[in-house]
């Protein structure tokens, strides 16, 4: 199974771990379209790439940000959600 | 014939320890150290087992773990392989595969009926005629399988272990040793694991005829006793490969979960066969298969033997048997000149015979070898029966050429390429952190520098300082013929031994249109027996290519996939493991005889059985001493959290859709999660401890997801709150009932007074002598009270509950009276009640949502919906008819026109309104109070109900805010 490493515990089996998705910038609810909205809410890329995603680390809940290639199936890196929108 | 030879230097058997046991009825004996075919083959035996298909006699052919035409039974334990089971004392061992013992089979008959089983007969044989496959089926059933499963075996589990370490050195061969060598003088932990009872590898066999202890295996061994980095598990595969050198380590006992740095694939190679006919006679094998025997458990495996190669290593062979009492009849070479690297002196000095450019056309005898037709090749490589002879011998030992072990390399990720001057495939790219050394990596000669040089790259490559290895070039030219496959008029020449496929076999799939090696595989089954493909998959290749005039190369090989070796079950059965979650009053309930339900993985009560009462009753009754008494139920199961913090009120405000903040010190409210998309997706209770400090609960099995996404945000959000999750902290009981206050106020110092302690607040105190946090909810729509206790005093208080409302006639109740009364009241359930699209317009809760705030999770996407026309609604309906009736049950569908407008999401019999009521979800123009409608049941029927308003009962909600002290009952 794979590992993958949790910035605070260090390389852990993955089914430790719980992915919660991409991160994705939310449009200001006020002022966009109804359109960006539900593009926001509703639609995922599933095209293969380098994705940003949200994963916990459950045992120890530590909320992180992994940077994943889903073509090749590579972890490319992992930190601390740094407060970067894109 | 075979026999034992004088002991040898090095040799396996333990003289010491004589064993004895049965095989087939026969009792034979061995040594210690002995494996049931040694020990057989030491005796003189020869026929081993029956193949699979045509039944004919067979022999040891590899004696390399994976001779499947030698598999045994002993007792419960089946399927054993006689080159490395271990010969147990006083054992009944018998051949698997016959019908009425090893020499009599009565299936050897199948052997003369070949021409009617052709390859992919047993797809034809179920197409057609069709009326004939279930004649098939029954015939298949009988006749193939291997081994016989008792029923009676204990299950046994085993429990997986884990292990670590810097670098896995998978084979115990010369690379392999010197990998873990280098390895270890840099500094890396490395273990070292090799499939055999001892480590050493082809140094260990192939002496060249030279006697004594080989030196070369004496010093690594030495080095690596030496050095403790090094851990050297013997009897030990390693089975596969996953993600990250993930391997499991499989020995006789159990599986080790092995997590590696960085892996060095030393695993040697398989030597390949040849095809001519009858190749598959007891006494034909390998020349590794004639070494293992003599070096390992001292047996000469024949008297008189025929030498067929192709290469240097079978020469060094020849001089192995001469030196261990075998006579060589002849040296035949396929090649018309081979260099023998020094073994061609002793070869003339001993007046042996050398034919170049010949093969075996033939092997003769009927259960064993008695000789050998030898002739002569065409320029081409094929065989010219013309000019052939007859060489009396009973042993033909072949030694033509290797394949790579290479299924964990393949498993890793490894591309491999076929090297045409090789004549075996080789690593092209290898994945980061897996490195292959020696043989599987096209290096012969040089192979343990090969490894030495390897072991230095994985050490390199964790950061240890070890020195730069020398590049080690692939010298294996001249080792694998291109070709050893040789046809003939009568067929009988095995590709593949498992499956008993012949050459013609796999040339009538390709013609049949099966040309891809894909499909060859599939159609002829070649490969797909319990060794695998070890021996047979190459010359399939090499096949394919000739009929298709490719080169090997381009027709590839088929995926290699987990285990490497078969697996006993009993390795892999593990714990049957499914949580139960019981709260702090668990054994409470078993007391009062409570029926438990699986709520998620919680153990709930149901009810509680009461002698002479059905379940229904049962159920009623609780929930009319809560409705005219006091009732207590565990709700310990709620998810509970705290946040604590001066952006603590405004972080609420943002995931709920209700207003805290102007939340009163000492007062509660309900709350409300929507997610992005305006769904309902949970709700429970806020309680305002103190100003910056709140206590709330979540659903039951919403509570783990709750307190994950909380977390998330505020991850994004930065506010200044902590988040605890306290859910398994607290254990917590529901007092339900007019004549709760009375029963608490003995046993509390709080004020139950409803001037002091009005509807919806919270109170800190003791109660029954333990800190309590108590919160007046209106959940099933009685004066009640929610008693959060730290869960070790859980039990105390329900039983001083439970002693201070005796007199009051208080009696526990379950899950189903609280769903029953909180229908009645007509309270959603989420996820009964709402589903996964389910919005607050729809469920008619407008009145929880705060539209004003600057934001909350869903806001917009409400808002959107707002200007939208409903799509269903949720309304109450009622049914009349007596309790025992036939009524709407939960998600029965209410039909209009012959289509679908809706569903009843919950129901019951209501015992204080004396009909049935529930909720359901319905098409808007036919919400209004009053609307008639049909549900249709279980049984097809439909049954009419009618829209009601809710709540049902007490719907002015008096009751559970008790502004007056009620009188007793």
């Amino acid at each position: 199974m794979k590992t993958m490493r949790c910035p605070v515990n260090g390389p852990r089996p993955v089914s430790e771990f719980h992915c919660a998705g991409e991160v994705t910038p939310m449009p200001d609810p006020d002022t966009c379209s109804d359109a960006a909205w539900a593009d926001y809410v509703f639609n995922r890329n599933g095209a293969p790439a380098v994705k940003r995603e949200w994963w916990l680390h459950v045992p120890s809940g530590v909320w992180f940000v992994a940077e994943r290639d889903t073509a090749r199936d590579r972890v490319l890196r992992t930190y601390m959600w740094d407060g970067t929108p894109q | 014939m075979t026999s034992r030879l004088a002991p040898l230097p090095g040799e396996w058997i333990d003289r010491t320890k004589p064993v004895r046991f049965d095989f087939e009825g026969k009792g034979y004996s061995g040594f210690a150290g002995d494996t049931v075919t040694s020990a057989l083959l030491a005796n003189g035996a020869s026929v081993l087992g029956r193949s699979f298909k045509y039944h004919r006699p067979r022999g040891v052919m590899s004696m390399a773990n994976h001779d499947v035409n030698a598999l045994f039974q002993a007792g419960q334990r089946l399927n054993l392989r006689g080159d490395v089971e271990p010969v147990v004392h006083g054992s009944a061992v018998t051949a698997v595969n016959t019908f009425g013992g090893l020499e009599n089979d009565r299936a050897r008959l199948l052997d003369k009926l070949s021409a009617f089983l052709p390859v992919g007969f047993y797809y034809k044989a179920f197409h057609s005629p069709r009326f004939l496959a279930g004649w098939w089926e029954g015939v298949f059933r009988r006749i193939t399988g291997l081994g016989r499963v008792d029923p009676g075996t204990p299950r046994i589990r085993t429990p997986k272990r884990y292990d670590f370490c810097d670098v896995l050195v998978v084979g115990a061969g010369p690379s392999g040793m010197a990998a873990a060598v280098a390895a270890a003088e840099a500094g890396a932990s490395v273990v070292l694991v090799d499939e055999n009872a001892h480590i050493g590898g082809s140094l260990g066999y192939q002496r060249g005829g030279v006697p004594g202890a080989p030196g070369d295996l004496d010093e690594l061994r030495g080095r690596i006793a030496q050095l403790p980095g090094i851990s050297v598990r013997t009897g030990t595969t390693a089975a596969g490969y996953y993600a990250d050198h993930w391997i499991p380590l499989v020995d006789a006992t159990r599986i080790t979960k092995m997590r590696a740095r960085a892996a060095v694939v030393a695993a040697g190679v398989f030597e390949q066969p040849a095809v001519f006919r009858n190749n598959d006679l007891p006494g034909v094998m390998l020349a590794s298969a004639a070494q293992r025997l003599i070096y390992r458990y001292a047996v000469r495996p024949m008297r008189r033997a025929l030498v067929l190669t192709a290469n240097a290593d079978g020469y060094h062979a020849a001089l192995d048997l001469l030196a261990n009492g075998v006579d060589v009849a002849a040296i035949v070479d396929l090649n018309r000149s081979t260099n023998a690297n020094g073994a061609a002196g002793e070869i003339a000095r001993r007046n042996i015979r050398v034919l170049q450019g010949h093969t075996v056309f033939e092997a003769q005898g009927k259960t064993a070898v008695t000789g050998a037709v030898v002739c002569a090749l065409h320029d081409d490589g094929s065989p010219d029966p013309s000019r052939a002879e007859t060489v009396a011998c009973d042993g033909v030992v072949m030694s033509v050429g290797y394949a790579p072990a290479a299924p964990l390399l393949y498993q890793a990720g490894a591309q491999m390429r076929y090297d045409e001057a090789l004549g075996q495939f080789v690593p092209a790219t290898l994945p980061e952190g897996v490195f292959a050394a020696g043989r599987v990596n096209g290096v012969y000669a040089q192979r343990r520098a090969d490894g030495e040089r390897a072991g230095l790259e994985a050490a390199r490559y964790l950061g240890y300082a070890a020195g730069a290895a020398g590049e080690v070039g692939r010298d294996g030219a001249g080792v694998n013929h291109p070709y050893p496959v040789f046809a003939h008029p009568k067929a009988k020449n095995f590709v593949d031994f498992d499956e008993d496929l012949q050459l013609k076999d796999l040339e009538h799939a390709a013609l049949e249109g099966f040309d891809n090696i894909e499909l060859l595989k599939r159609y002829s089954t070649i490969g797909m027996g319990p060794s695998q493909g070890k021996h047979s998959n190459m010359n399939a290749i090499r096949i394919l290519a000739r009929i298709m005039g490719l080169p090997p190369g381009e027709v590839g090989s088929t995926t290699a996939r987990p285990f490497y070796h078969p697996v006993p079950m009993s390795h892999l059965a593990g714990r049957g493991f499914h949580p139960r979650r019981v709260t702090a009053l668990h054994a409470r309930h078993e007391e009062h005889g409570a029926v438990f339900m699986h709520a998620g993985n919680w153990l709930r009560p149901e009810y509680y059985a009461v002698a002479g009462r059905a379940r229904a009753e049962a159920v009623r009754e609780e929930a009319t001493a809560v409705r005219q008494a006091a009732g207590l139920i565990d709700v310990g199961t709620l998810g509970k959290i705290e946040v604590h913090g001066p952006d603590a009120a405004e972080f609420l405000e943002r995931v709920y859709t209700g207003r805290y903040a102007n939340l009163k010190t000492g007062m509660t409210r309900y709350a409300l999660m929507l997610d992005e998309a305006g769904v309902i997706v949970d709700d429970g209770v806020v309680a305002r401890l103190a100003e910056q400090s709140f206590y709330f609960t979540t659903t039951t099995t919403g509570s783990a997801n709750v307190y994950r996404e909380l977390t998330r945000l505020n991850t994004m959000w930065r506010m200044r709150v902590g988040i605890v999750n306290v859910t398994g902290h607290y254990g917590a009981m529901n007092l339900a009932g007019p004549l709760s206050r009375q029963v608490l106020q003995g046993i509390t110092d709080v004020d139950l007074s409803p001037q002091a302690y009005p509807y919806l607040g919270v109170r800190e105190g003791l109660l029954a002598g333990v800190a309590a946090r108590i919160m007046r909810v209106g959940f099933v729509g009685e004066l009640g009270y929610e008693i959060h206790v730290a869960a070790d005093n859980a039990p105390h208080v329900w039983l001083a509950i439970m002693e201070a409302g005796r007199d009051a006639g208080i009696r526990p109740f379950g899950v189903e009276a609280q769903r029953l009364l909180r229908l009645e009241k007509g309270h959603i359930v989420i996820g009964q009640d709402t589903d996964g699209l389910t919005n607050p317009l729809e469920a008619g809760m407008q009145w929880a949502l705060k539209m004003d705030k600057p934001f909350f999770v869903g806001q917009r996407s409400v808002r959107i919906l707002q200007g939208r026309p409903l799509q269903r609604q949720l309304v109450g309906f009622t049914f009349a008819g007596a309790a025992g009736d036939s009524a709407p049950g939960e998600c029965n569908l209410i039909i209009r026109n012959g289509g679908i407008a809706g569903r009843v999401t919950s129901v019951a019999w209501s015992p204080a309104l004396g009909k049935h009521i529930g909720l359901a979800m319905i098409s808007p123009d036919m919400a209004a109070t009053g609307t008639r409608f049909f549900v249709r049941v279980a049984d097809g029927r439909m049954l009419e109900a009618q829209v009601a308003a809710f709540p049902f009962y007490d719907p002015a909600g008096e009751r559970q805010k008790a502004a007056t002290v009620e009188a007793a009952a």
